[in-house]
């Protein structure tokens, strides 16, 4: 687009629009280049970088106890998985056994961090799409699960609580109560989300046969998380790949085979259920005991290469540490889901029509963040 | 299979590779003239199946650069990592893999954008994050920018 805002128009006789970088839709800092033939999409190309604060390298002068922090503005909506997925990488190295109760809460925290996460997916869901209630429904429940973080961390977002070893701090007295009683909020509330946004006609209409992505697509672009699930790709890596004891647990990978926005919806809604029964399995069952494993003041890690995978609420999250034997890391690599489903919206988005691409961008339910780190 | 047998079927196909067994995952180092038939025939042959590349990256040694490919089988169960050296330091060069693994397609051009390693045959070889006329490529260890300070 000029300066006028007259649109582009290539040779072939297609409009140029760009959606983005300030466009609602796009969840944060995107540019997508939209090539349009009338209203059909004919190319996608995504523009990022607009918030790249280079963590990786910054990380490569931090301190092993220090670099995890950086990670919590990555994807900042789950924070609290991506800090897990640091320390365990640490620990990995460290050769450290984690306590129970500290692999316990943990877990708790990552589920209520995943229930959260896929509450404001929903409610930002049906604002892109033009439904403006739901977005409050969502934040009314997603406040009681921020309050209980706030009050055992510190902090609603950013959590902040993992060292390597362990967890920074005891959780707070009231912690059990508390949880318990956002759980039964959310239970009370859940069929209310039904009712008011999964059976009306104008969403299911504009979700169900959209930006279609088949399994083999999923899996080369390297699509995770509920994303890939929907394609009927199994990938979550608390099956796959246990860490912190989510062998231990009982729930189901929930899978879909409809590829399309509706089975991505359907995905995301059963998660919040099986969140919520993993949750309800562990809370009265917190072991006593030590919430750190002991460790040296300066960690330094053996020389070698550690690679951890978490499933964070939107895919694989793999940490690859390069240690030289320094106090602080050689090299860090971060795999994160975003960047790599987002590689998946080129294809996915041909042939679409300029309105189903917010479908789909909601759907993806991509943070920018994470993926220009 | 195991890594054992992993390394059999490697060595069947390609006698002059070696390994490295010390870390998480069994490392493969690939000479840069067997790269591309080794990474063909990890993803289309149905003993190897590599059907998800789960990792790409570089890392810069001072003297030499190292491609690091974590690849996972889906149907297998098992996970490789390859590794190839790029000794040219002034002008390191590798074959593209994205028509294979299309998730390579985005993770090269962030190579690209931070370390300089030009992709052969990559079809839309252009900086990912940062602008095209920038100077030098950030995540290398002789990058200097006057804005940097440290801590």
């Amino acid at each position: 687009m000029n300066l006028l805002g007259d649109p582009e128009v290539t040779p072939e006789g297609e409009f140029v629009i760009n959606i983005g970088p300030q466009h609602p839709s796009t969840h944060g800092v995107l540019h997508l280049k939209v090539w349009l033939d009338g209203e059909t999409i004919k190319k996608v190309q995504p523009h990022m970088g607009y918030i790249h604060r280079s963590i990786e390298k910054m990380s490569e002068s931090l301190s092993y106890r220090n670099f995890i922090y950086v990670t919590s503005r990555m994807d900042y909506i789950s924070a609290h998985i991506n800090n897990t997925a640091c320390a365990l990488a640490v620990e990995k190295g460290l050769q450290v056994e984690v306590p129970e109760r500290a692999k316990v809460i943990r877990l708790l925290l990552g589920e209520l961090t995943r229930l959260a996460s896929h509450q404001l997916w929903w409610g930002c869901t049906g604002l892109d799409l033009g439904a403006v209630t739901p977005f409050f429904y969502a934040f009314r429940e997603r406040e009681a699960i921020l309050d209980v973080m706030d009050e055992t961390c510190g902090a609603r977002l950013t959590q902040n609580f993992m060292v390597p070893g362990g967890i920074m701090y005891d959780i707070h007295p009231n912690f059990q109560h508390r949880v318990k009683e956002a759980l039964k909020l959310v239970k009370s509330k859940l069929h209310e989300y039904d009712e008011l946004l999964t059976g009306n006609v104008i969403l299911q209409g504009r979700l169900k046969g959209v930006g279609y992505m088949s399994a083999e697509d999923a899996t080369n672009y390297g699509v995770t998380g509920p994303t890939a699930r929907a394609s009927g790709v199994s990938c979550d890596v608390r099956k796959w790949f246990p860490y912190d004891g989510y062998e231990k647990v009982q729930f189901e990978e929930v899978l879909d085979t409809g590829g399309d926005c509706w089975a991505r919806y359907m995905v995301r809604m059963r998660e919040m259920k099986q969140s919520i029964s993993i949750i309800e399995q562990l809370i009265d069952n917190i072991p006593e005991g030590e919430i750190q494993a002991k460790t040296k003041q300066v960690l330094k890690l053996p020389k070698g290469e550690f690679y951890q995978r978490v499933e964070t609420a939107r895919g694989e999250l793999g940490v690859y540490i390069v240690s030289d034997g320094a106090a602080s890391p050689y090299r860090i690599k971060y795999r994160s889901p975003n960047f790599s489903n987002l590689s998946a919206l080129p294809k996915v988005a041909i042939g679409a029509k300029l309105g189903d691409l917010i479908s789909i961008m909601a759907t993806f339910d991509l943070i920018i963040p994470d993926i220009d780190r | 299979m195991t890594n054992e047998e992993i390394k059999q079927e490697v060595l069947n196909r390609f006698p002059a590779t070696t390994f490295d067994e010390t870390g998480e995952f069994l490392n493969v180092q690939a000479e840069p003239a067997d790269f591309r038939s080794m990474m063909e025939s990890f993803k289309k042959d149905n003993a190897f199946a590599f059907d998800f590349m789960f990792c790409l990256t570089c890392v810069d040694w001072k003297t030499h650069f190292t491609m690091v490919y974590h690849l996972l089988s889906r149907t297998h169960r098992h996970n490789i990592v390859v590794k190839v050296k790029l000794t040219d330091i002034k002008k390191p060069e590798i074959e593209t893999i994205c028509d294979m693994w299309k998730t390579a397609e985005f993770h090269e051009r962030e190579v690209w954008d931070l370390f300089g390693v030009n992709f052969k045959n990559h079809p839309d070889m252009r900086r990912l994050f940062l602008d095209e006329n920038w100077p030098g490529h950030p995540l290398r260890k002789n990058y200097v920018d006057e804005n940097m300070i440290s801590i």
